[in-house]
Formats: structure tokens, sequence, C-alpha cells
């Protein structure tokens, strides 16, 4: 199930980071499998100790299934003085997970991260390739009520 | 395409998209269109225009008007007033201190005392237009370069121009590729460092998002000047529109035969490609992102050897940064000394800062190198919100350090930042007011290093971990004296014995806070005080008998139920099990709950009496 994938890249150790974003991106569960680590193996010939070396050292990577949505909010010290602190407790409160749980439902993870970059605009998250600034806490309810909409 | 009366730039740059231009775009599409008006207005989607607060931000041409905030419910409004009646939608535009509405862009203070050399077409073109930056002179400066100058003399002019790397380290860009140029192996490479990550800095993305063929010229003249015929634009995946963008322009330019072999008719010949993190800070270190890009962990490792020297497959290679890079078709086609005449002594032409924080105006300016801070954050960000004090300013991210209203005259500059024990890392400067605890601020600093340090070396991995169980002890009311010490100890350890530049630079924030705010640690440790009242184990709450007029809602609102009392008696809060969380001087009708900004008594003797338990026990 993984051809499809694998094919599009030359079987080069250099591909590694490439095709686990290729993989993790295109599973609805947003995570690496061992089965999917195991084939990476086998295209590169490398052993499967390097790849999970490679998939731990780096933050997006998950051996874990994850949400359909990753909210990805900002810990960086500026979103922290604009008050993102606040912001991941009315998250937790509102989807009632921990960082790095998924709500039951299956439909989002909340994940910490580094700087996104919108630092004019703090505090900041991102859920998936979007970006949401200015956070408020209103602003949080009205967000995840209409992604909840997406289903 | 048929010349239309109007050019509306709408700014697209994160910032603004974060705060819904790409919405308001599509609806001043559809009201343009129910309109009959499409045919007669250009609508351009823009890179970054700079005042991030005002998002989503956009210029209507030909007269230049700036409008803010814009939001949905403003289209219609927009379109009948100026697109339909041709006068400027008043309520829109920014307003002087006398409430007076200021029409055109370059009248903004904003961007009165900026001088954009990177960032001259970020919110000028549309940066998914090739056409649009050749326009604008771009690749002008790369054709003089193939036509008419030797790698030599492309590097004697970089030299000339004084650039120095704008990554953080500020090192000489021409040396770097004197170094590279030497080496006789006929394969070398140029990176792009695009994987930017200092908490506080987005000009590379503005850059890469807003202008993304500039970089690529700038790369094409770095490569021809080393002789490298292959390019790497490393950036960080959690940037995908800067991605998307970058990977356009390498496309458009193969197209254009701008990219490829025998560019401009010369012997040169060139090709680039994306590479993207998956999540990690240390890869923005030159040899970490090597090791990324080949496959593996993104360790740093030490140097020598140099890139320049053996890099990426072991092949000499130069790292630059994205904006040092932005920098080159403008110096290459204006020449060095017009880049040398702005700037200070060792610090030439302009750099890019994220202004950030307690400022009236966040977002992205460039402006000559040794300007003041005070020039900065007053003039250029409008001064500190709700006219509080300024306390300090952050620059360099968490490489770098605090420096205090006594510095506000300091000319920013790499050598008299770095003596006043600050640096001007990739340009994140983030002002801070009154309200903020500096030791807080130094401990989250701190707890970004601990938590991005890739483990390789030891002082870095366990000696930052050490300075946080202090810093969190000292924030948490159990400081003991000779801790600042400690921390000075083990922060010019760290400095000195760490591997490569993240971890040598890592207790720069401690280090710097506490020679410019020692006495708030003291405050911390000794007297147990936090005089901002941020450290919650470091202050409380207090109830005033003479106006609590026995309500009651406190009590009821109160998620830890530590409230009590009766209507007669008033309330008092239980202190051991007060959680801070101030909900009870929120719903308070009479104002009579304050803020105490130190430990209370009860909870210093009760954490007096644990620690003698547990000393006795030992």
């Amino acid at each position: 199930m993984y051809q499809e994938i694998l094919s599009k890249y030359a079987p080069t150790k250099d591909n590694l980071i490439y095709i686990l974003h290729d993989i993790q991106d295109s599973d609805p569960r947003h995570y690496l499998s061992e089965e999917a680590v195991q084939a990476v193996s086998d295209y590169l010939k490398l052993p499967a100790n390097h790849i999970y070396g490679v998939i731990t050292f780096y933050s997006m990577y998950s051996t874990t299934p994850r949400g359909k949505f990753i909210i990805r909010l900002c810990e960086s010290p500026h979103c922290y003085i604009k008050g993102s602190e606040n912001i991941l407790k009315k998250i937790k409160n509102v989807l009632n997970v921990s960082i790095g749980e998924t709500t039951k439902d299956g439909y989002f993870t909340l994940e910490l991260c580094a700087c996104l970059g919108v630092c004019g605009n703090a505090p900041v998250m991102m859920v998936n390739d979007d970006f949401y600034g200015d956070l408020t806490e209103e602003k949080i309810e009205e967000i995840i009520t209409k992604l909840r909409e997406v289903r | 395409m048929s010349l239309k009366r109007i050019d509306l730039l709408i700014c697209c740059g994160s910032g603004c998209v974060s705060a819904g231009s790409l919405k308001i775009k599509e609806k001043i599409q559809a009201v343009l269109d129910a309109k009959g008006l499409l045919h007669e207005i250009n609508i351009i989607e823009t890179g970054c225009m700079g005042p991030c607060d005002y998002g989503p931000v956009m210029i209507v041409y030909p007269e230049g008007i700036f409008y803010k905030k814009v939001s949905l419910d403003d289209v219609e409004e927009l379109v009948e007033e100026h697109f339909i009646k041709g006068r400027p939608f008043k309520r829109l535009m920014l307003q002087d201190e006398e409430k007076k509405a200021i029409s055109t862009q370059k009248d903004i203070p904003f961007y009165q005392k900026q001088v954009k050399v990177a960032l001259s077409n970020c919110g000028y073109i549309d940066p998914e237009k090739l056409e649009e930056y050749i326009a604008q002179g771009g690749y002008e400066a790369l054709g003089t370069v193939l036509t008419t100058m030797s790698p030599k003399d492309a590097i004697v002019l970089a030299e000339k121009s004084g650039l120095r790397g704008r990554g953080g380290g500020g090192f000489p860009t021409a040396l770097k590729w004197k170094l590279a140029s030497g080496s006789k192996d006929n394969q070398k490479y140029v990176i792009c460092n695009g994987d930017e990550g200092d908490p506080g800095a987005f000009m590379d993305r503005s850059l890469l998002e807003g202008d993304p063929h500039r970089v690529l010229e700038g790369m094409m003249i770095a490569a021809y000047s080393v002789n490298a015929n292959k390019g790497f634009f490393y950036i960080r995946a959690e940037y995908p529109l800067a991605i998307k963008r970058i990977k356009l322009a390498i496309e458009q330019a193969k197209e254009a035969g701008l990219l490829g072999k025998n560019i401009f008719g010369s012997k040169f010949s060139f090709d680039a490609e994306v590479r993207t993190g998956a999540g990690a800070f240390v890869c923005g270190e030159e040899t970490a992102l090597i090791h990324s890009i080949e496959g593996l962990r993104g360790h740093p490792s030490a140097k020598p050897p140099y890139p320049s020297d053996k890099g990426l497959w072991g092949k000499p290679t130069i790292v630059n940064n994205v904006e040092t890079l932005a920098n080159l078709p403008t110096i290459f086609l204006k020449g060095a000394e017009w880049f040398s005449s702005m700037g200070t002594e060792t610090s030439k032409g302009t750099k890019v800062f994220a202004l950030t924080g307690d400022v009236k105006n966040t977002g992205l300016v460039e402006v000559p190198m040794g300007i003041t801070l005070r020039e900065m954050i007053y003039e250029v960000g409008g001064g500190i919100v709700d006219d509080r004090d300024f306390k300090a300013v952050q620059l360099g991210g968490p490489s770098g350090g605090c420096l205090t209203k006594e510095h506000l005259d300091v000319p920013v500059d790499y050598e008299s930042l770095k003596e006043k024990g600050a640096m001007m890392g990739s340009g994140g400067v983030i002002v801070m007011n009154d309200s903020n605890c500096m030791v807080s601020i130094a401990k989250f600093f701190l707890e970004f290093s601990v938590e991005e340090s890739c483990g390789k070396c030891s002082p870095c991995r366990i000696g930052l971990k050490q300075m946080l169980d202090i810093m969190e002890r000292i924030t948490s009311g159990k400081g003991v004296d000779g801790d600042i010490d400690e921390l000075i100890r083990l922060g010019e350890a760290i400095k000195q014995l760490s591997l490569c530049g993240l971890g040598q630079t890592a207790p720069n924030p401690v280090l710097s806070t506490i020679r410019y705010f020692r006495n708030e640690y003291e405050e911390h440790i000794r007297e147990k005080s936090c005089s901002t009242s941020v450290c919650l184990n470091l202050m409380h709450f207090i109830i005033d008998k003479n106006k609590c007029i026995g309500c009651s809602l406190c009590a009821r609102k109160c998620p830890v139920n530590c409230i009590s009392g009766s209507k007669e008696d008033k309330f008092i809060i239980s202190q051991p099990e007060c959680v801070k969380c101030g909900t009870c001087m929120e719903v308070c009708p009479v104002k009579a709950i304050s803020k105490i900004p130190q430990m209370h008594p009860d909870v210093k003797s009760e954490n007096e009496r644990l620690r003698k338990q547990k000393e006795n026990e030992e």
C-alpha cells in the first residue's frame, strides 16, 4: 500500500524525511505505523532503528495515531507574553484532552510547537496547514465549532 | 492583460491570512462581480506588507491608500465608497494623533524610518508572478554578474559591500564564499537556510512567501561566485506557503530559462530544489541542517571542518541565510558603495527586524543598521501599548538577551548589541512593558532551549536542565541564597563548552537578565516577592474586610472552594488552598479583592516547616 508513495522517490537515504512526510500526510490518522516504517526500511535498505531515530528526533512525526485535525499551539515566549497559557487552558477545556492526546471521536489532537513565525498576530496556532492568529478564548470556541461541522 | 483603473493589493502574508485576508479577497471579488466591476479592478495577492498588527491590510493604487483591519462586514461599504464613488473610505484608514485620517502608505509613521532593500518588493508585487519580479528589475543583477563579472570580481564586490550573515552569527558573507571558492573540488553546493526558528522572528518566512524570486536570484549569484552548480532551499515544514512559493519560483525560472544550462548564454549552469525540515529548532545550525538534508537526525557536528570545506555529502558547501541572499540582487545592481553607505563602521546596509510584543505597531520592519532602539521602538513601533512604561527589549531570541531603558540609545549593530549582552540574532525584537516579570521571561526562553536541545553534547543537554531547575525553584518561591551565583557559573560553563552555536548562546537570556535585573532575582529569592505578580507562588489575593459586602459571589465562583465567610463576618481566602486563578477578583462587584505581590506569610511559614521537616528526615 505504500508502493505508490515510495515509487515517487529515488531509493536514497536523503529522501527519507520527505518519504516519511508523504506517508504521514496521506494517512488519515496522520501517523507512521510499524508497517510503514518497515516498508520504508525495505525500500531504502536502511535499518528500522535508523528510521525510528529520525522519526523520534523531529517533532512533526508521530508513531501513534492522531486526529483528523492536528491543533498545534505555539508555545514560544512570544505567544506566552500575549497570553497563550489561557488559550491552552481553553482548548484543553473545550476538547477535554491534555497535550498530546486525541479526542475520543478521533477528531482533534492537541500539540504544542515551537515558533510558527506569525508573531505579529500572537497567540497563534496551526490546524493542519492553516494558521489562526490573534487568538482569544471566544475565537477558540468558534474555530473548533466550525471544524466540528466539517465532519 | 488589459489596463485597469485600480490596482488593489491585498496582503496575503501568513499574518494577514491568519486574520482572514483570503476570505476578504473572495468577498471583494464577489461584490465587484455582482456590481459588474470586476474587469475594471486588478486584485493582487501580495506578500507581507509589514504592519501585522493592522491586519488584514490592503493598499489601493494609483493613490496608494492604505486600509487596515478590514473585516468581511466592511467589504460592501468599501466597494461602494472607494470603487464606485471614488473617495477614500475614511473609517478603515489609519489616524494620526489628531484623529485625522492618514491617506497614503508613505505618510504612515511606521514606514517613515524604514529603508527597504531585502523587503523592497515584499507587499508590492504578486509573488507568484515572475513577470512582476522582472518588472521591478528582477534577474538584472544576475544577468550583469554572469555576463560581465568573473566569480572573483563578484566576491570582491560582496566584500566591499560589507554584507554580513543575517541569520545570527554575522559572519562576513564574502569570507564564507572565499573559503569555498578556494577549493578545487568540482562539485560544490549552495544552501539557503530557511529553517527560521528563533521565537519572534519571521522575516525569512515573509521573504520566501513575498518575494521568492529575489531569494532564488541571490542564491544563483552566490553559487556563481563559488562555482557551485546545485542549490538547496532548506525550509522548515511549518511554513507550507513558503515551500509552495519557492517551488513555484523554481519552476517558473526553469521555464523562462533563468535556471538550467548556460544561463544568460554564459558557461554557468545551475539547478535548485527544495528540502524541508520536520520540526527541529537545531536544524537552523548549519552542520545540523546539512545532516537533515542527508536524511539523518539533525545533530550538529564540531567545526572545523567547516561546511565551506566539507559540507553536504562531504563537498564544499556555503550556507547562507534567506535574508542574506535577498540582499544580493540589490547590492549587485546598485553597487557595493551604495550598500555600504548605510549602516555603521562594522555593520553595513539594512536589517529586517520582526517587531513584536507590547509595542503598538507590531510587524516586519527594515531599517538601516545603527538605528537606535529608541527610534525602532518609539518611532517605527509607535511606542508601548496602552501607554504603559517600557521595561525591556529582548533581542536575538533564545540566543540573545534583554536590554533595558538605559540602552534605548544603543545603536543596533552586531558589535554594540553583543557588547551589552544581547545579540542581533536573526532579528527578533520583543518589546516588554512593566507588567512582565524578567525572571519568568528568562525561564521561558530557557525552557525553549531545554526543549529544543538536540542532546548531542552534555553541557547543553544537562547543563541547561540544571539551570532550568534553579529557575523553577526561584519562580516557585523556593529559591535559596547562592542560586544566582550558581546560574552564572553554569551559564558561563555552558557557553564555553557546548558543541554548537545554539548551546553556546542558550544561557544568554538568563545571564543578561541577571546582569540588568539582578534585583528582581533577589526579590524572588530573598523576599519571596514577584513585583509584577506574574509568579503565582510569590503573590496572593486578599479580601478587604472594610470593602467586602458579604455577597458571597467570590465564594460561589471559586473553583477550589477556598473562600468562606458570611454576610456578617465578611469573606476570607484560605491561602494554602488558593490556586490564584483570579476569578474572585474579577467577579467582586465592589472591587474588595486585590493582588499582593508577595508570598502569603502563612504559606511561607508552612513551606519553611516542610523544608525543616525534610532536612531532619535526611
